[in-house]
């Protein structure tokens, strides 16, 4: 590479560069690199920033501008070219950051323990009680361990004359720690040999202390430590770090329904029973983590967990009501604080702000705001920061107006000229462009003081000339390269190659919540193929036409509403019958707001199916799509009713396959067989109940459709070449075992599984199957050789009506003992 | 006077559409001990009984009872009862009060003062808190009965005359979820209502002002008999002067609270001290039955030894 890389990259006259120390020339801890530079060619280079920018897309890596469900998914921006940091400036910045949050965590231990602070005038009571982010009920209690802050984060400025500023601190549950141990994994590996080179501090280490100063300080009482990381979901702008980290750290990823709280004590529900968690590592704030005291309407908390820290039985990474100190007005008051905490003086000082609360303060504000930056001093009045000199004059006007009538609500900073650094780009003639940077620094909590993270989020603005740095509006990031003085050691959490010891052959404590949806998948999709059978039966036969119409008809409409498959006859009054049962049948297929319609069902599996996306092959999710298109828009002719059934039932039988050969046979996959096994034993015994309660001369037109609901009319025209009877269709569709669509199949296979559940989850086994599947065995079907079998069709529909209601029952005890671990009302005292 | 004796019989009953698996419930419903209030027994009987139960302090000093239930169940029954004795309060003398900019001063921050642990607590009611809002309307509201150098207490006093006479007791008008700006804008509600618009115009003063959660004797209209169930929980306003302390002002009835007020607790707003909080884990829409009973001592007898006495589930909030 030609030595013009370095040259045509334009120094600034009124800034601090980050690369260059004047025109053409590097700093001197940035030569190496820059020579290194120098030395690679045009294609080398460019190949680096494909590489940086392939890894990311590939390891997919991102980050969500707008939190809602529709939002887009944006690739994380990476920058190939790291921001070095020399070992003597790092030496500066490191202590300065664990001082700082020495600091914080002690003010955060005064703010919910005696106030002194406040009492002694060192703080203005408005900046804490007057600020949501207090949570009083937060006050009073004192951490396991002692302490408040375990990930605390500060952003940094870096002034022309070369100092660095604090403009915020992060300490609620900080973000940026994965994101910068990332960038590190892929620019790295850009890079190696002056990676190596260059003695650059690995970033493992800061993570092995994190992990074990949560062990170290958690309430174990001697067990293994079971830390969880806490997020909102995948809705969450930084969901993927969420992710990323909790594999990294090797914590298990939960959201709040998958925790429990028990005599203030917290567990993880897995589908093995409750696990006590002992810390939680957490990226929800304060507000929403906890229902029952904080903020009411928060479906993302886990109710009780505030009396679970209360009682010290759980450690909260950071403690819950550290979002208090996330005001920009503390800033000026910090000094002194420090001196009255620590006794010492504030190592690295905040950008001068004045908080508009006190009486001298405001002057200098108004008098000065051309000069400043207006923000405001409580971070949950979502106000943009203003830049005095970019104002209008009406803009401004409106704004003196606001701080005059409320100004404890505001602060106003210096505005510092951040420094640049350079960014890579594709345009041929200026490879290197400067961008405003930022960085965001990390410590974490050991018993024996702060850590801090060598190495750093670096946030680079979005374009030449922008002043604010905010991933919120697609900002991009630089790897952050910390020198040091001697050769490092190489270390990292993730293995460089997995040995035999590595291998899994089951995921490892399925949360709850997993094997829930996959349950509700399967009975959910079971029952729209069910339902789109004997419709589709319906249908038919509404269209054909014929002379025994009306009473096949009768026959399975009452046995579709007896499967909730369309509305019953009682609910469907109308003056024209014709009309009306054209009607409840398109209503069955497409209804949204008719329950166990088609098209709810639908709706209720892609629900369930949404959350467990991780877990369904792509081919699974066409499928599942497909399904969900089928019924929309909404059929309004009977013919079209028909092709929408056809579409469903198609994806549904595509859907069994992928459930029986698809997909990986783990403790999860065994909660959606259940789910379609039982769904399948209850809409089966109904269907097949209803053929035996009707009146004699009325069974024999329904033996039809009902092999036709049952999938079995090719076999019975295999196996008999007749027209249905009900001796053998009896046999066909309740006792062979052989028929996958029989109910003696169903409870075969649910008995196996229970079992096999039973063995590796120790549960006890649920004890209605086994009693259901004798009397299957023992019942006498040559009763049904006699011309007149009332007696032997009662019987067996007594058998099926407990068959129906066992599935029911075993629905209802799975979802107490696996997922929601709870008792049941049987068993009103018996206590987990 | 001198000392009156309560009992307090307190009903909640919760039906629920489906089986709860899991509930957790915070239940404020201890009176206090105060200078003029004695609680001499109080208990609370829970139908289902919990799977566990404990007792805490929060951070303003009201006892909570939490409950958890993990076991199905389709209704929740609480049973809180308690017998209560009051003395007569100190009285004060509203026009010897000190000027209320006096009292906005003493809190005011400023860099180094020194403030002492009962004003420290009270400034904690000095800000905005969920139900209570901070805004320049409530000022414009409040300044007539605010003039320069006027008593605190009598400025007080005036702002609860005018807040009983210029609103409307309503219940329909509001629910317990009803922004006090809206509670403003049509001057309807009731004593919840009332209170948190009299703390927003309090604290917006710079006067410390708290909400308090309690009990309020009724008489039952002339001729007829006092009847089980027909009382409700009652709130009301503190309000901070240093030297004097807190001082109850009832904007409902425009009165000050002295024998016939029984306090529970208090807290920022009503979500701070709601006698009962709970989340579920399942179940559906419902709204609870609530009988309050509030009967002298000499009155008890009478009342309970009726075996055939009605008894009424009446609305939440009642005057």
């Amino acid at each position: 590479m030609p030595a013009g890389l370095i040259h045509s990259y334009p120094f600034p006259p009124d800034r601090f560069d980050e690369m260059l120390v004047d025109r053409g020339m590097p700093r001197p801890h940035c030569e190496a690199f820059v020579r290194r530079l120098e030395n690679l060619s045009h294609n080398a280079l460019e190949q680096r920033a494909d590489f940086v920018a392939e890894a990311i897309e590939s390891d997919g890596v991102t980050y969500n501008v707008y939190a809602d469900p529709k939002g887009i998914s944006r690739p994380w921006e990476l920058d190939m070219l790291p921001l070095i940091i020399s070992a003597g400036d790092w030496k500066h910045l490191s202590a300065a950051v664990a001082q700082r949050a020495r600091l914080l965590d002690a003010v955060l231990a005064d703010l919910y323990g005696p106030q002194k602070l406040i009492a002694e005038g060192l703080l203005p009571p408005a900046l804490v009680y007057g600020q949501r982010g207090y949570k009083w009920p937060c006050h009073g209690t004192v951490p396991p361990g002692g302490r408040f802050l375990h990930l605390y984060a500060v952003d940094l400025a870096r002034s022309p004359d070369g100092n660095w500023w604090v403009i915020a601190d992060r300490t609620q549950g900080p973000s940026g720690a994965g994101y910068a141990l990332q960038n590190r994994i892929v620019v790295s590996q850009a890079f190696p040999d002056t990676f190596r080179n260059l003695h650059i501090h690995k970033l493992a280490g800061f993570f092995r202390s994190l992990q074990e100063g949560l062990a170290r300080m958690a309430p174990t009482g001697g067990d293994t430590p079971l830390c969880v990381l806490l997020t909102p979901g995948p809705y969450n702008e930084t969901y993927f770090e969420h992710a990323f980290l909790a594999r990294y750290l090797g914590f298990p990823l939960v959201e709040g329904q998958d925790l429990t709280v028990r005599d203030d004590t917290v567990y993880l529900k897995t589908l093995r029973g409750l696990r006590r968690v002992h810390a939680i590592l957490r990226r929800l704030d304060d507000d929403f983590c906890d229902p029952l005291e904080l903020r009411a309407d928060s479906a993302l908390g886990v109710p009780g967990l505030l009396g679970a820290v209360r009682a010290g039985r759980v450690l909260m990474a950071n403690a819950l009501g550290s979002g208090v100190l996330e005001s920009a007005a503390l800033f000026g008051f910090l000094p002194r604080i420090s001196e009255r905490l620590l006794g010492e003086p504030l190592a690295m000082p905040s950008v001068a702000s004045w908080w508009c609360g006190e009486g001298p303060a405001l002057e200098h504000v108004l008098e000065h705001l051309d000069e400043l930056v207006i923000k405001p001093a409580f971070p949950s009045m979502r106000m943009e920061t203003l830049f005095g000199h970019f104002l209008s004059a009406d803009e401004r006007t409106q704004i003196v107006e606001s701080i005059k009538a409320q100004p404890h609500a505001y602060v106003a900073q210096e505005w510092v000229r951040l420094s640049q650094a350079p960014v890579w780009t594709p345009n041929a003639r200026q490879r290197l462009a400067p961008r405003s940077v930022g960085l965001r620094l990390f410590a974490a909590a050991t018993p024996d003081g702060y850590v801090v993270m060598p190495g750093a989020l670096t946030r680079v603005a979005p374009g030449g000339g922008v002043e604010v740095i905010s991933m919120q509006r697609g900002g991009m990031s630089k790897d952050t390269w910390v020198q040091a003085d001697m050769p490092v050691r190489r270390a990292s959490l993730i293995k460089k190659r997995l040995g035999v010891i590595d291998l899994l052959c089951t995921g490892t404590d399925i949360p709850s919540r997993v094997g829930e949806n996959l349950f509700w998948m399967g009975r959910h999709s079971e029952r729209s193929e069910s339902s789109a059978r004997i419709l589709r039966a319906a249908l038919t036969r509404l269209v054909g036409g014929g002379d025994d119409i009306d009473k096949e008809l009768s026959g399975l409409l009452l046995a579709a509403s007896r499967i909730g498959a369309i509305t019953s006859d009682d609910d469907a009054a109308g003056d024209d019958p014709e009309v009306t049962l054209e009607q409840r049948l398109l209503g069955a297929v497409s209804d949204l707001d008719q329950p166990g319609s088609i098209a709810s069902n639908l709706r209720a599996l892609a629900l369930n199916a949404n959350h467990v996306r991780e877990r369904l092959s792509p081919d699974n999710w066409h499928v599942l799509n497909r399904l969900e298109a089928a019924v929309r828009p909404s059929p309004t002719t009977l013919d079209q009713a028909l092709g929408a059934l056809d579409q469903v039932l198609l994806s549904c039988v595509s859907l069994a396959g992928f459930a029986m050969d698809g997909m990986t046979r783990d403790e999860g996959w065994h909660f959606l067989i259940l789910g379609r096994r039982i769904e399948r034993l209850a809409g089966l015994s109904a269907l097949v109940s209803v053929v035996l309660q009707a009146r004699e001369r009325d069974r024999e037109p329904m033996l039809e459709w009902l092999l036709a609901a049952a999938n079995s009319i090719v076999t019975y025209r295999a196996r008999y070449r007749r027209s249905p009877e009900l001796l053998p269709v009896m046999h066909l569709v309740v006792f062979d075992t052989s028929n996958p669509h029989s109910v003696g199949f169903q409870v075969h296979s649910l008995k196996r599984y229970l079992v096999s559940i039973a063995q590796d989850l120790g549960h006890p086994m649920p004890p209605q199957i086994a009693g259901l599947e004798q009397c299957l065995a023992r019942f006498d079907l040559t009763a049904f050789e006699a011309e007149h079998c009332e007696a032997a069709c009662s019987r067996l529909a007594t058998l099926l009506s407990d068959a129906e209601s066992t599935a029911y029952a075993l629905s209802d005890e799975i979802h107490h003992r696996f997922f929601i671990h709870t008792a049941r009302q049987s068993r009103l005292r018996s206590v987990a | 006077m001198s000392k009156v004796s309560y009992h307090v019989r307190h009903e909640t009953l919760y039906h629920y559409d489906q089986p709860v698996g899991e509930s957790h419930q915070l239940l404020r419903l201890a009176p206090r001990e105060l200078a003029w209030q004695r609680c001499v027994g109080h208990r609370i009987e829970v139908r289902p009984e919990p799977s566990r139960f404990k007792d805490f302090v929060d951070s303003f000093g009201n006892t909570v009872r939490a409950l958890h239930f993990d076991a199905d169940h389709d209704s929740l029954f609480v049973h809180s009862e308690s017998w209560v004795e009051l003395d007569p309060r100190p009285t004060h003398d509203l026009e010897s009060s000190p000027a209320w900019e006096s009292v906005r001063d003493a809190l005011r921050y400023r860099a180094g003062k020194r403030i002492d642990s009962e004003s420290l607590q009270a400034t904690a009611f000095l800000f905005e808190s969920t139900d209570v809002r901070l805004k320049r309307d409530f000022g414009e509201y409040a300044r007539p009965s605010f003039a320069p150098e006027r008593p605190v207490l009598a400025a007080v006093d005036d702002l609860m005359q005018r807040i009983f006479r210029e609103f409307s007791f309503d219940p329909e008008a509001t629910d317990v979820s009803t922004p006090v700006t809206e509670v403003y804008a049509n001057r309807r509600g009731v004593c919840q209502d009332f209170a948190h618009f009299m703390i927003s115009c309090l604290r917006t003063q710079g006067i410390p002002a708290r909400y308090v959660s309690g009990y309020i004797l009724t008489r039952p209209p002339p001729g007829k008999k006092r009847l089980v169930g027909a009382d409700a929980t009652h709130a009301w306003v503190s309000v901070f002067c240093p030297d004097l302390g807190w001082i109850d002002f009832d904007p409902t009835n425009a009165v000050r609270p002295d024998l016939e007020h029984i306090t529970i607790g208090w807290g920022r707003d009503f979500s701070d001290i709601s006698p009962m909080r709970g989340v579920l884990l399942g179940g559906g829409g419902h709204e609870p039955e609530i009988a309050v009973t509030v009967v002298p001592e000499a009155e008890f007898t009478d009342l309970y030894s009726d075996p055939g006495l009605p008894s009424l589930a009446l609305r939440f909030r009642n005057r």
